[in-house]
């Protein structure tokens, strides 16, 4: 009796102090937050939006653009001596402030109130829009940010919808050239600073800076130096408005066009999450997507900008063979039937197989079936390491090493006994998938002389295609689904945003018609996620996965050990409180 | 509930059910316009410009071109200003709202030393396909740079449906100069 007594005289501060918790009043609501939240993820907690410029969460907040400003309450301070009254529900009393406080750098309290709407609140907001929009030019149509621009968006749900600014705007360096990659316009400039703070406390090269005073404010660059980090491009997404634009996608295509697919980068063992921008049978550009486990919200920009290399008009469009030295155009049926007979006239010990750990995990899994139904032993795949560069590049540079290792086993080292085979005409039929052989694994036109029959599927007419007597065009990352598994044996997916180049065809259908067209048996794979579901029940490692389980996020498949730099030290200045994290 | 009332047949008298006298009084009226067509005097033949027999116009030999009002909905076009500057800075908006999609437009800079630089951006090509256009107005309505302008060109004809996409060239041949609009791009800008 006594023991329920003094839980329910227990007040809501100490219950949720007991979980490291503090009530908040928000908009009429009373919620629990950890403490040491900053109010602005606390009402998104709330899910009430709070409009905001300058602060990002991944980075430290200056509170300079005024733009999160919120009313605040906090129980009046009891007289000396006199205790403080809780009410019916166990809250003290809320004395509203009459001034609004910025919500991005202010943690919460106990029994503390915000008020995310009401008269005073969008009074401010709608004082500091047209503060913001004094000196804006009215460059909207000649404007990459617009349809993505928070100024634009703001305005219109907190601007006051007219200009009552009769004086002459002040006048800012436009078009500016800040770097290769980067454009400035110093007019949309609203000096929320985001593109300073990153690239001091992220790319950790800080080039750029505030010069001049008052409305004469204007970010610059370092005079002697430009803006060339290969992180630069990060700044373009982050700007909130349209002040920092890219030069690439300059005036390509309004946004507002664009399909938006979710994807990843194909470029390194890291896997950033990426967002493939398409119209039509185009990509106009690739943007980092957030995902805390992998690339934060970030991407390099060679990677960034690798897309254009699967645009060129070397694509492979259809299946071709080889005829007098000429390659031919032909059918995929034909084609099939083609290297299903070649392939039959060879022992399987003559047979080799140049897979790549560029394939997906489908790809990878299929390949293996060809080979065991071919009986073929030697399957090698190449191995490409770079540099890391410290941030988010690893140094191997295949995107699906993991997936590679986990499927067909250690297969780098076979590479030589293959070109060895083929030197002394122990092997003398290669099949070559996704790789060029000549560039990327050091074969010579000496080393293929004894060669019979090659067969190669690539995207790109490259020095393999040219040697092969059949060649089979397979899709680029941007054209296909699948999986692949990152550096940190992450399981993660590729989205098709676009339909293969002319009569290609994704790279695993490929290969499922390659077995069909030796084997005559339909093996009823009829989609990706069907050959996931045979993945699953052979290889350990991926027991239980579907396609979908893997998410949009991706799923930990392995342990690897391996961490992220870039993400070790966000993690750091999460934990020490420099950023929200 | 809604009411049903049911309706009876009306009972025709003898006259009625000859229906001779019907005939002959339809004729008379034929033929009074008949005769009146022949003499120039068809009733409301001035207000549509008639060619003289009866209220018919002979198209195309006579238009209406005159009458059209200033509102009228003809083909959409390209104005350049009192400069000869483009208008048009391909904000793509007009390809964003048109109905039929019928617009398709590929952006482009104005590379440096031009004299119009700073407006940065003009297209590069401007297509209108004719045979979707609906002459709806909806672009001429949507432009921020009052670029665009249904004219009162009507007659689009064309013997291939090449011929009937207007490309950015043919659509600033119709539209020519338009003068006494906002000038955004002074020199204050
Ligand atoms: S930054 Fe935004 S508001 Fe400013 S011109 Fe560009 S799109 Fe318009
Ligand atoms: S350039 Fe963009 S990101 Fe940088 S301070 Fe100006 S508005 Fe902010
Ligand atoms: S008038 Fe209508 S249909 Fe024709 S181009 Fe303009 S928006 Fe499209
Ligand atoms: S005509 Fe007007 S709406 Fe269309 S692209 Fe040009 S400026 Fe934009
Ligand atoms: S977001 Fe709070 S001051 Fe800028």
């Amino acid at each position: 009796m006594s023991d329920q007594e003094t839980t329910t005289k227990l007040l809501p501060k100490d219950e949720a102090a007991a979980k490291g918790l503090v009530n908040v009043h928000i908009d009429g609501n009373w919620i629990q937050v950890p403490k040491g939240t900053r109010m602005i993820e606390a009402c998104k907690i709330a899910e009430k939006e709070v409009p905001h410029y300058c602060y990002h969460p991944k980075l430290t907040s200056p509170g300079n653009c005024r733009m999160c400003l919120v009313q605040m309450g906090m129980p009046p301070r009891p007289a000396p001596g006199a205790d403080p009254v809780f009410g019916d529900d166990g809250f003290q009393e809320i004395g509203w402030m009459p001034r609004p406080v910025i919500a991005c750098a202010n943690t919460v309290a106990e029994n503390m109130g915000i008020r995310t709407t009401g008269d005073l609140v969008e009074k401010t907001r709608e004082g500091v829009m047209e503060f913001l929009l004094i000196n804006h030019p009215l460059d909207c149509p000649i404007c990459d940010q617009a349809g993505e621009c928070s100024l634009q968006e703001f305005s219109v749900e907190h601007g006051r919808g007219q200009s009552r600014f009769v004086e002459d705007k002040v006048k800012k360096p436009k078009n500016v050239d800040i770097g290769p990659r980067v454009n400035l316009d110093d007019e949309r400039c609203i000096m929320c600073s985001r593109c300073i703070r990153f690239m001091d406390e992220v790319a950790e090269d800080a080039v750029l800076g505030f010069s001049e005073r008052g409305t004469h404010t204007t970010v610059t660059c370092h005079p002697d130096r430009k803006l060339d980090s290969n992180y630069g491009m990060n700044t373009i997404d982050l700007c909130p408005v349209g002040a920092l634009t890219s030069k690439d996608f300059r005036f390509q295509m309004r946004v507002w066009f664009l399909k938006e697919t979710k994807s990843i980068d194909v470029n390194c063992g890291t896997g950033c999450n990426t967002l493939i921008w398409t119209r039509g049978s185009q990509i106009y550009r690739v943007t980092p997507r957030r995902n805390d486990e992998v690339n934060s919200e970030w991407m390099p920009d060679s990677h960034r900008l690798a897309f254009h290399e699967v645009q060129g008009d070397n694509r492979l469009t259809d299946p071709m063979i080889k005829v007098d030295d000429k390659h031919e155009i032909t059918d995929w049926h034909t084609a099939n039937t083609a290297v299903a007979d070649a392939l039959k006239q060879f022992e399987p010990s003559e047979i080799a197989i140049i897979a790549s750990a560029r394939q997906t995990n489908e790809e990878l899994f299929l390949t293996h079936t060809l080979a065991s139904t071919l009986g073929a032993e030697n399957i090698a795949t190449v191995e490409r390491i770079g540099e890391a560069d410290g941030k988010l590049i690893s140094a191997d540079r295949n995107p699906n090493t993991n997936g590679a290792k986990l499927i067909l086993g250690e297969t780098t080292k076979k590479l030589d006994s293959i070109k060895a085979g083929l030197n002394d005409g122990s092997v003398k039929a290669l099949i070559v998938l996704s790789e060029d052989i000549f560039e990327a694994a050091g074969f010579s036109h000496d080393d293929l002389a004894n060669a019979e029959l090659v067969v190669s599927s690539h995207i790109i007419a490259n020095a393999t295609a040219k040697v092969s007597d059949i060649v089979l065009p397979g899709a680029s990352f941007a054209e296909k689904r699948g999986s692949m598994v990152n550096v940190l044996g992450r399981l993660q997916r590729l989205n098709q945003a676009l339909q293969p180049a002319g009569n290609a065809r994704e790279d695993w259908e490929i290969i499922r018609d390659l077995i069909l067209a030796l084997t005559g048996e339909p093996n009823d794979l009829y989609m990706i996620e069907e050959v996931v579901k045979v993945i699953a029940e052979n290889i350990p490692a991926f027991e239980g996965m579907t396609f979908s389980k893997i998410g949009e996020q991706g799923i930990k498949l392995i342990e690897t050990g391996v961490e992220i730099p870039l993400l070790t030290k966000e993690r750091e200045r999460a934990s020490a409180g420099i950023i929200v994290g | 509930m809604a009411k049903v009332t049911k309706l009876s047949r009306p009972t025709l008298t003898k006259s009625d059910e000859i229906y001779l006298i019907g005939i002959f009084k339809g004729t008379l009226v034929t033929l009074k316009h008949a005769y009146q067509s022949v003499f120039g005097k068809s009733r409301g033949a001035d207000g549509l410009k008639s060619s003289g027999l009866g209220i018919t116009m002979q198209y195309p030999e006579e238009k209406w071109d005159d009458e059209l009002p200033e509102y009228y909905r003809g083909a959409p076009a390209l104005v350049t200003d009192e400069q000869d500057r483009e208008r048009c800075v391909s904000c793509q908006l007009c390809e964003f709202i048109c109905p039929p999609k019928a617009i398709k437009i590929i952006p482009g800079e104005i590379p440096e030393g031009d004299t119009w630089a700073k407006v940065e951006k003009r297209p590069q090509e401007f297509e209108i396909d004719m045979i979707r256009c609906i002459y709806c107005g909806l672009c001429e309505e949507v432009c921020p740079e009052q670029a665009i302008y249904l004219r009162k060109d009507y007659s689009i004809t064309g013997t291939s449906r090449a011929e009937m996409v207007h490309n950015k060239e043919k659509l600033y041949e119709i539209g020519g100069k338009r003068v006494g609009l906002v000038n955004k791009w002074n020199e204050l800008k």
